[in-house]
């Protein structure tokens, strides 16, 4: 099975990047700074995380420092959800 | 009056005062109007003249807002470049309005550098952040902007003063029915006019904190800063809407009391399961535009907000602001975008142009002294919005929305006469997104429509013929035009057809494409 950051890999390049351009995505960089998610993405992601782990995101939870970079996303499910690690 | 002197009158009256908030950032009305004092200097030091066209291609920022005014104390004309604006388009514009200077960031040096050599008009680029490589290329001069800042340190007065109100302030792009980008031209009269019509109707003072996550290349986002700049006011500059819950931690951190929106914001708030009614109680006005919410949302925002007040606006860029609707109003006729705001004059007519009574529907036409100059160069397109008003040689703005009035003369959006797209509350001409799928060597037939979306009002959505024997998913597509087109123009969904509906002369019928499938 694939490790959980490259199942968020997969669904940020799949959904955000169109497929392509992956391996000009550092672990590191802000989606925000990039540019690769708006406000609708966030939404798109929240919905991808909350199926794909079975957890619950509270409002206080939808923050940059949860969501904004594959590292912070790696960190914040595996605090969420530690059952996945 | 020119725009710039709203910063100079607050800076003169409140020099102390933080005038704008922008992440780790706070700026004093002083510190502003000395940086832009410099920077003008700068830009004039250059070669910038009257009436130069100065680009300004950056996220929200604070080196954004100095750019702005710096421009005008040049005595130059600014315009706002999407910063998602790929590089064959912002080529474009900079080429149609001959820019003789481009103020941008270090970080989108990398899309901009294959394009440079196509924009031969352009000679100076100012870069905020630091220039991390050495760029080289050919005449175009590259200089770092807070090395300008320091080499005029000590020009802090502004310079002297070459315009009149009537010379231009502003271009503002926007979609075009033709598919190019059109350039609105916006006067100092035109742009204070507004700025003072808004404040008014909204009763902005210098206790105000107004948060703005619109970009500044979205007119509606630029006039926060303008209008708060006139108030003497605070602005708390967002650079996104992306985290609803940190706009709304900044809210009661910053004791905000306006709150400018557009219906996919409001949408995305509404989703928030933790928002508890009343918790900002500071917060003195929400507005919304760009297109009506719906009563579902009004309703519950009323209930969120109960001691806020809600304003619904109508407005278009050609003369930024037409209509409010009193808040006291918004439980009688929630659908109605309201009345004229003030100095301003609106009538409905017919296709001859006459003049209709109340539940007729026609075209708004806008009659004030915020109507736009016209579009930079485009005498026909200019001419088709602009026509002949009440008094002799005089011009009105037609505005190519349908709308019908009640008997009290309130006013209701009813449609668009082309087959523009508003989403996320911009507006996307079909035609410049069709242009970019046709440039797709396996695209056949491409049609561009807004299909309903709950969060975006409208989301793009692309129909597309493939050529015989061509193969293209959906994700292909959606790829080719992100690397084409500004963010909010990529479709959202694309559906591949064996055909496309046409109409008796043989165009495309987008009003069948809009049907559901089978849904003749």
């Amino acid at each position: 099975m694939p490790s959980i950051e490259q199942q968020l890999r997969e669904f940020v390049v799949n959904n955000f990047l169109f497929g392509q351009g992956g391996d000009q995505l550092s672990n590191r960089d802000s989606f925000l700074e990039k540019g690769i998610v708006d406000s609708t993405g966030v939404l798109e992601l929240v919905a991808f995380l909350e199926e794909q782990y079975q957890i619950k995101i509270d409002d206080e939870e939808l923050v940059p420092a949860n969501l904004d970079s594959i590292d912070n996303l790696v960190r914040f499910i595996e605090k969420k959800s530690p059952t996945t690690r | 009056m020119q725009l710039e002197e709203f910063l100079e009158r607050s800076a003169g009256q409140s020099p102390d005062k933080i005038a704008l908030v922008c992440g780790d950032q706070r700026l004093t009305y002083r510190e502003i109007e000395e940086q832009c004092n410099r920077l003008a200097h700068a830009l004039s030091a250059m070669g910038i003249r009257r009436g130069d066209r100065v680009a300004v291609y950056l996220d929200n920022s604070a080196e954004a807002v100095l750019s702005i005014f710096a421009v005008l104390k040049a005595g130059a004309v600014f315009l706002m470049v999407n910063p998602t604006t790929k590089t064959e388009k912002l080529a474009y514009i900079l080429n149609n309005c001959r820019a003789a200077a481009l103020m941008t960031h270090a970080k989108k040096l990398p899309v901009l550098k294959d394009g440079l050599h196509a924009i031969p008009h352009l000679q100076n680029i100012i870069v905020a952040g630091a220039l991390t490589e050495a760029i080289e290329n050919g005449a175009k001069r590259f200089a770092n902007l807070n090395e300008l800042l320091t080499q005029h340190r000590s020009s802090t007065r502004p310079p002297v003063k070459r315009n009149i109100d009537i010379d231009l302030a502003a271009l503002i792009y926007t979609s075009g029915s033709t598919g190019n980008p059109k350039g609105v031209m916006m006067t100092h009269l035109n742009m204070v006019t507004a700025v003072r019509s808004i404040t008014q109707y909204l009763e902005n003072t210098g206790d105000d904190v107004i948060l703005s996550a619109l970009p500044l290349s979205f007119d509606y986002g630029l006039y926060q800063i303008l209008m708060g700049f006139a108030a003497g006011a605070t602005v708390i500059l967002e650079p996104s809407f992306a985290y609803p819950q940190v706009i709304l931690q900044k809210l009661s951190a910053e004791n905000v009391t306006g709150f400018p929106l557009v219906p996919t914001m409001v949408a995305l708030l509404l989703q928030m399961k933790g928002l508890l009614p009343g918790q900002f109680p500071r917060l003195r006005y929400i507005s919304n535009t760009a297109a009506a919410l719906p009563p579902s949302h009004i309703e519950r925002l009323s209930a969120l907000f109960p001691s806020t007040r809600i304003y619904s606006m109508y407005g278009l860029t050609e003369c930024k602001r037409v209509s409010y609707l009193p808040p006291d109003q918004l439980s009688i006729r929630p659908s109605s975008v309201g009345k004229a705001i003030p100095n301003t004059e609106v009538y409905i007519v017919d296709e001859q142009g006459g003049r209709v009574g109340p539940g007729t529907v026609g075209e708004l036409v806008v009659r004030g002294a915020h109507v736009m100059k016209g579009y930079w160069e485009k005498q026909d397109e200019t001419d088709r919005v602009l026509k002949p008003g009440p008094l002799p040689g005089e011009k009105v703005l037609y505005t190519g929305d349908l709308f019908r009035m009640d008997e009290e003369g309130y006013l209701y959006f009813v449609g668009r006469k082309d087959d523009i797209i508003k989403t996320r509350g911009e507006k996307v001409s079909p035609k410049e997104v069709e242009a970019v799928l046709y440039t797709l060597p396996e695209v056949k037939e491409a049609a561009v429509i807004g299909v309903p979306d709950p969060i975006l009002g409208q989301a793009i959505k692309a129909v597309v013929v493939l050529a015989d024997g061509s193969a293209l998913s959906d994700r292909d597509v959606m790829r080719h035009c992100a690397a084409h087109l500004e963010d909010f123009m990529v479709p959202k969904s694309v559906e591949f057809r064996a055909s496309l509906p046409k109409t008796t002369t043989g165009k495309i019928s987008k009003r069948e494409l809009g049907l559901p499938m089978g849904g003749r």
